[in-house]
């Protein structure tokens, strides 16, 4: 996923359910359609959360990354 | 005559393909209605991060407080949310206590302390984080009128942004939710 490129980063490293899928929420508002958001965060359940969440508001999940204790996620703005 | 292949693979596909077109345009699956039933600072938790993980997930959301719920949007509700160690087993304490001693004065004071620094440990949002998370992310915070009469509350008990309603108001949300839950 080399050639992929945000456009914008959200750091949610550190905090717990749910607010890394709040903090994504809350950037994601700020894009347009096809615009790509990167969320980094460390609570080991956004591993689960922010998937579903990408899928529940018709947004594409392109890439999940695990370094160390650090989840690193890129989600394109889909067009709903 | 055109020549399908109708195999029993095809035909699953097609349905499931089918169910996931009708379930995105149920409006029923972007809305939730909860009750938060519950006064203590444990139990304030799970409606108020259901809640705003709903609405992040776009859904029209909506929490209707009753009985000690109401705590939770009272204005005194860092007062008023504690955690009660008496009939309580899954309260992580650092050596088992019966409820004999449990129920000695300060006990619940230490065990809702020791919550509150449990959760700052692990970073948990606190309730008034996540009241100002549901408040900005539209989450509808509805305060039961009978209950609060019965305890004798009045509106300007509570938080701004709550409003006031009743049995109805809550099914009228609920009829049109999948997700209704009672906490």
């Amino acid at each position: 996923m080399a050639d992929v490129k945000e456009d914008k980063v959200v750091d949610a490293s550190g905090l717990s359910c749910p607010m890394p899928v709040v903090k994504a929420a809350k950037e994601m508002r700020g894009l347009a359609p096809g615009q790509i958001l990167k969320i980094v965060a460390t609570d080991h359940g956004s591993l689960a959360d922010i998937p579903a969440w990408a899928e529940d508001t018709g947004n594409e999940l392109l890439h999940t990354q695990t370094d160390g204790g650090q989840y690193v996620f890129l989600v394109r703005k889909g067009t709903s | 005559m055109i020549d399908v292949d109708l195999n029993e693979e095809t035909i699953r596909r097609i349905v499931r393909e089918e169910i996931e077109a009708a379930f995105k345009k149920d409006p029923a699956t972007k809305k939730a209605a909860i009750i938060a039933s519950k006064g203590t600072l444990d139990w304030a938790y799970p409606p108020l991060i259901l809640a705003s993980a709903a609405a992040a997930a776009g859904m029209e959301t909506s929490i209707f407080f009753t009985f000690y719920g109401l705590n939770i949007v009272h204005k005194d509700f860092e007062a008023k949310l504690k955690v009660s160690p008496v009939a309580n087993p899954g309260m992580p304490m650092p050596l088992p206590m019966p409820d004999l001693v449990n129920a000695l004065p300060g006990m619940q004071g230490m065990a809702t302390m020791m919550m509150k620094s449990m959760f700052k440990k692990k970073n948990v949002a606190t309730i008034k984080e996540l009241l100002d998370v549901a408040r900005e992310s539209d989450v509808r915070l509805i305060a039961c009128q009978m209950t609060m009469d019965v305890f004798g509350f009045t509106k300007d008990d509570f938080i701004a942004g709550v409003e006031f309603g009743g049995a109805a108001a809550f099914l009228s949300q609920a009829r049109r939710a999948h997700v209704t839950l009672f906490i």
